[in-house]
């Protein structure tokens, strides 16, 4: 088994914590994982790019993720971008945050509307709605390898409190809520 | 210099001692002489010496270690009562 | 079992093998290693004094001063940083102080980069430095406690650099696992301060440092050479213990990859090379007898266990992520200095770009058909695309 992701968001957006919790949950399961952020000038808003791959061996290469099984994209303006789909695999699977499901007929496309998950449990930073937990959530139960318990146990650990239980009952509702 | 060896594996140590450097009293041109009913034992002399050539004793009194003394004339400089000329050498 | 950075691996390293003083100034993509030291001594969890400088240079000094008077010490840089603290390394390098050092291997600006580039390190590799270079987060982990063993081995007694590249290995999250606190100070013994070269002790004082005149510094510079002669038989004892202890295959020198049999050998270095594993694994299923030789240790060069490793080849593909102007790719021209056979010299992912597994199945193939056509001892800049666009 050899999985590889790319996130697709803005600065800001949370997206290489989502990749690293998401591995952590891997690690948790068992498996070899590994996150690689793309560095370049980032700031707020501009689009970023991050990868993981989750391995039932030892994730020996570290190059970037080119041709991804899975592609997430966090940001809704960002679905109809060419590098969001670029080298995903033909039958690969596209989780866009999306009111409705965008028209890709080569990919597995789902679409979950984290931006709602995200206002409704309260996760507003500076304006913006913190999508990367339900992002994480909807993502760790695309994949299949990954449990509910190891989404809690990886999102209990990152927050504590108030903040701890919103995205925790964030996470939890896309993953109950995705529908593959 | 000395090769002092504080380990197993050397590198270029110098342990301190007098006239580690040789015999320097060669190099001066001009020799400090205290006039020692003008001194008045501050020791101002003894404390700017660059090179430790100035010696104190008991009583208070200070000496030129000519060997050491390179001639720079800084005691003379420092001097409040102007107690230490310069004399050409030779 | 963690997930963590090859940045914060090598400071929970660094945590592991008790330094005592870090001086350090932050440098992209380092800086991650030194907050995270200075976190853990703040929280309580590391027993260490942090010294915050104005610069590289003065990172390098405060280690020295503090080394010689007997405290273990570490410092990372990256790129610039270790260019500014040069005159400073070679201090330490010939004056034989068991500093470790991490460096993030990152692009020598101009134009800037941030990215991954060997030039950095290998600029300095006639400082009187031990230099090693890691290939995943793991290794840079067990490479940092290691690296204290090779440094303050009374046989060796010289500082220890290593490398790890700019965010394919400083900034990707991988699994860690940690070495066991007990499991590091029965590897690593506390330093000895007498054992120092340099030691100001007030009782004995020395001056370290002065003028010494062409009548002995051709012999002070002998020892270093013949500790460097010592140090290959350190560095695999130590590998080979911190194995035992860990239970985590260590490498010392290089690490040898299916080469024994193989007809073409890729000789890489750094984080690429597990990319080039997985490109040797293709290749033999394809039916290619190919290896992988990686040089984990630059200075001592390995080059007879390199030359000893790639012996049966046709072909040997030297992949060089870094370059000397007017003279080739460095670890190419030095391993070749010791093949019998002419290898080739690929010049590849200059300034971060990506070295993948298709290219290094690509470099495998191309040296094998050179080989085959009689054209050896040739450099490739691999993967050029032209100015336009």
């Amino acid at each position: 088994m050899f999985v590889e992701i790319r996130l697709h968001g803005r600065g800001g957006q949370g997206i290489v914590t989502a990749s690293e919790m998401l591995i952590e949950a891997a690690v948790l399961e068992g498996y070899h994982g590994q996150s690689i952020p793309t560095f370049g000038a980032e700031r707020r808003g501009a689009p970023v790019v991050a990868s993981a791959r989750i391995s039932d061996r030892e994730v020996r290469r570290h190059g970037q993720v080119y041709s991804p099984d899975f592609v997430a994209v966090f940001d809704p303006l960002f679905v109809f971008r060419k590098e969001v789909t670029e080298g995903l695999k033909e039958g690969g699977t596209l989780l866009v945050n999306h009111r409705q499901k965008p028209d890709f007929p080569q990919f597995r496309v789902i679409a979950i509307d984290a931006t709602k998950i995200a206002l409704e449990n309260g996760l507003v930073v500076a304006g913006w709605a913190v999508v990367n937990t339900a992002m994480l959530g909807a993502l760790s139960r695309l994949l299949g390898m990954i449990s509910r318990r190891s989404v809690e146990a990886v999102v209990s650990s990152k927050w504590k409190g108030d903040l701890g239980s919103k995205n925790l009952k964030a996470a939890l509702d896309a993953f109950e809520g995705v529908v593959a | 210099m000395n090769k002092a060896k504080t380990g197993r594996a050397k590198v270029a140590l110098s342990k301190p001692s007098e006239g580690a450097s040789g015999l320097t009293g060669l190099w001066r041109l001009r020799r400090p002489v205290i006039d020692p009913a003008k001194c008045t034992k501050c020791h101002l002399c003894w404390l700017y010496c660059p090179e430790g050539a100035i010696a104190r004793g008991a009583d208070g009194a200070v000496w030129m270690i000519y060997e050491y003394c390179k001639g720079c004339g800084i005691c003379s400089e420092v001097c409040p009562s102007k107690s230490i000329s310069l004399v050409k050498e030779g | 079992m963690i997930i963590a950075t090859g940045n914060h691996a090598v400071s929970y390293g660094v945590r592991a093998a008790r330094a005592e003083v870090i001086a350090a100034y932050p440098i992209t993509p380092q800086t991650q290693i030194i907050e995270k030291l200075a976190e853990l001594i703040q929280s309580g969890e590391m027993r260490a004094k942090y010294i915050r400088v104005e610069s590289e240079h003065s990172a390098m000094s405060a280690c020295i001063g503090a080394e010689a008077c007997g405290a273990r010490t570490f410092t990372a840089t990256s790129s610039h940083g270790l260019a500014y603290m040069s005159e400073m390394v070679f201090w330490a390098g010939m004056g034989r102080f068991p500093i470790v050092m991490a460096v993030v291997n990152r692009t020598l600006a101009p134009p800037w980069s941030i990215w991954n580039e060997h030039t950095d390190m290998l600029a300095q590799r006639d400082s009187g430095w031990i230099m090693m270079m890691c290939g995943s987060a793991q290794e840079a982990h067990d490479t940092t406690v290691m690296a204290y063993r090779i440094a303050e081995d009374e046989r060796v007694l010289q500082p220890v650099m290593f490398g790890l590249d700019a965010f394919s290995l400083s900034h990707t999250a991988e699994n860690l696992e940690l070495i066991d606190q007990e499991v590091a100070d029965g590897f690593l013994p506390p330093l000895n301060p007498e054992s120092l070269p340099v030691y100001m002790d007030p009782d004995n004082p020395v001056t370290f440092g002065n003028l010494l005149g062409p009548d002995k510094m051709m012999e002070f510079r002998h020892l270093i050479k013949e500790a460097f002669g010592r140090a290959k038989g350190v560095i695999e004892e130590a590998a080979k213990d911190l194995s035992n202890a860990t239970g985590r295959k260590q490498h010392g020198l290089i690490e040898d990859y299916r080469s024994s049999d193989a007809e073409v050998v890729i000789l890489a270095m750094g984080a690429s090379s597990g990319d080039c594993k997985d490109a040797v694994d293709i290749l033999r299923d394809e039916g290619i007898k190919a290896g992988m030789v990686r040089v984990k240790t630059i200075r001592p060069f390995p080059g007879e266990e390199i030359a000893s490793s790639v012996r049966g080849a046709k072909a040997v593909a030297i992949v060089d992520r870094d370059y000397s102007y007017g003279f080739g790719g460095i670890i190419g021209r030095e391993a070749a200095s010791y093949l019998s056979k002419k290898p080739l010299n690929y010049i590849a992912g200059i300034g971060g770009r990506d070295i993948t597994v298709e290219d290094f199945r690509k470099i495998a193939e191309d040296a094998l058909a050179s080989a085959e056509r009689g054209e050896l001892g040739i450099e490739k800049w691999w993967g050029m695309r032209g100015f336009e666009g």
